[in-house]
């Protein structure tokens, strides 16, 4: 992960590139995250110079896609916080659950568990059927995973104690099949999710959600960019709606936070 | 060799410890000064979920305002910034701070070599890192860009460590560094004061 430093023209010349070449706009990423994470992709891959590395991102259409992946963060967890999930069971959903129909969004969603682990919270409180799950990435690449539904077996004993702990009831196997070391979560869930790229810098609001999830993406956004997705969120959320955010995310210094209510400790915000 | 390395500024001092390194804390956090001129920026090993106990118990111990660390925030002189469990920290350009929950580094998130390299990036030759007890060499990748970088590097005295590991890969490696046991560590540090 040590590596010759970058410097900061180089960085900027670099995500420029990315902005003109292939329209994805990183300018208003937090600086420091993007920086690492390019400096380490350009360790790993052993480029000669950064000219090599720039000219690759700038003209190699595959390496682009990789650059991609692999500036973007896509590590997740199912149940990740079993507080909060705890707060979702008991809290949000079963106010969600008197509305005729519940439309979810998952904003930066990755490989998908964090939308899997809603869909059953969702199944085990009767409510699956009368919803619809949107999950969304910048990532093509990541969204082909989410859909499968399959992760990486020894990984779910952690998953599983996750979910025990956010007041999980059923036997956490009963979810999914082992397929050597992968594991398929059942299709049941899944068929209530639709996955689709949505960039959050630049693409626009798509639908109402009564609950929006956007968890660890705006800690690698600057302060004006979360502002505008903060926005962004606001046009897409129905009144009387929540927003989750990630355990270390704030609503706190966003303008208009006033219209919105903290839900008891967790990091959930209904707009009033 | 003390004195002289004191006598240079310093706008930030990182601590990374990992297994045996909270008692150093403990050690030295009630005989800082409460006036310190520079932040405090900490960064142990430790479970997730546990983030308020090292933060209570510091709180408890000393005069400095000690602050479970949030993305954003600003950091400012005489405060203490405990890095959260399962969060790499980052330090902007601007001296604020940024979370970052990317792969673990070193088996370890929060990883002491990403703080420790990201504080070296930005604060250079007035950056002062201390590494503590601990059983694997997270840290010591980071103590060489702290290095190249000007800034001073202070490891704990591996004989003097409950996990002399750590501090001895590190040692190994910094040829620069001046080793300190944990009792002269809070006095080393309030003589940073500028």
């Amino acid at each position: 992960m040590i590596s010759e430093a970058i410097d900061n023209e180089q960085i900027d010349a670099l995500l420029s590139d990315v902005l003109e070449v292939h329209g994805y706009d990183f300018l208003e990423y937090s600086h420091a995250s993007i920086k690492r994470r390019i400096t380490r992709l350009y360790t790993l891959d052993n480029f000669v110079s950064f000219a090599e590395f720039r000219y690759a991102v700038k003209s190699d259409k595959q390496y682009f896609k990789r650059f991609l992946e692999e500036i973007t963060v896509n590590v997740t967890e199912m149940f990740r916080d079993p507080g909060f999930y705890r707060s979702l069971r008991h809290d949000v959903l079963p106010v969600l659950g008197t509305y005729p129909f519940i439309r979810i969004w998952v904003a930066g969603c990755s490989t998908g568990e964090e939308a899997y682990s809603l869909a059953i919270l969702l199944k085990e409180l009767n409510l699956l059927q009368k919803s619809l799950i949107y999950a969304t990435d910048i990532n093509p690449s990541v969204l082909e995973k989410a859909k499968k539904g399959m992760f990486p077996l020894n990984y779910l004993k952690g998953y599983s104690e996750n979910y025990l702990a956010s007041d999980g009831t059923k036997d956490f196997s009963s979810y999914y099949t082992a397929n050597y070391s992968l594991a398929k979560f059942d299709e049941s869930l899944s068929s209530k999710m639709i996955f689709s790229t949505h960039n959050l810098v630049s693409d626009h609001s798509f639908n109402e959600f009564q609950l929006i999830l956007c968890r660890n993406v705006l800690i690698y956004f600057d302060k004006e960019l979360q502002h505008k997705v903060f926005q962004l969120f606001d046009n897409s959320l129905e009144k009387l709606g929540y927003l989750a955010l990630g355990s270390k995310e704030s609503l706190d210094f966003w303008p208009k936070a006033k219209e919105y209510k903290r839900v008891k400790l967790e990091k959930i915000w209904r707009k009033l | 060799m003390a004195q002289t390395i004191a006598e240079e500024k310093c706008s930030a001092l990182v601590i990374g410890g990992s297994a045996g390194s909270l008692d150093v804390l403990l050690e030295i956090f009630p005989d800082l000064k409460s006036n310190l001129s520079f932040p405090i920026i900490l960064v142990t090993h430790r479970k997730s979920g546990n983030d308020s106990l090292l933060t209570d118990l510091l709180k408890s111990r000393t005069h400095l305002i000690v602050n479970e660390a949030e993305e954003k925030q600003p950091i400012l002189r005489g405060n203490v910034y405990i890095t959260p469990g399962d969060y790499h920290l980052l330090i902007e350009e601007d001296i604020t701070i940024s979370l970052d929950y990317s792969e673990k580094v070193n088996y370890s998130r929060p990883s002491i070599d990403v703080t420790f390299q990201s504080a070296a990036e930005v604060f250079k030759d007035e950056l002062v890192c201390i590494l503590l007890s601990g059983s694997n060499a997270d840290g010591v990748e980071g103590l060489k860009i702290v290095e190249k970088w000007g800034g001073r590097v202070i490891i704990q005295n591996p004989d003097t460590a409950i996990m002399p590991y750590m501090p001895q890969q590190a040692l190994n490696e910094i040829k620069t560094a001046l080793v300190l046991n944990s009792f002269e560590m809070a006095a080393f540090i309030n003589k940073l004061n500028n």
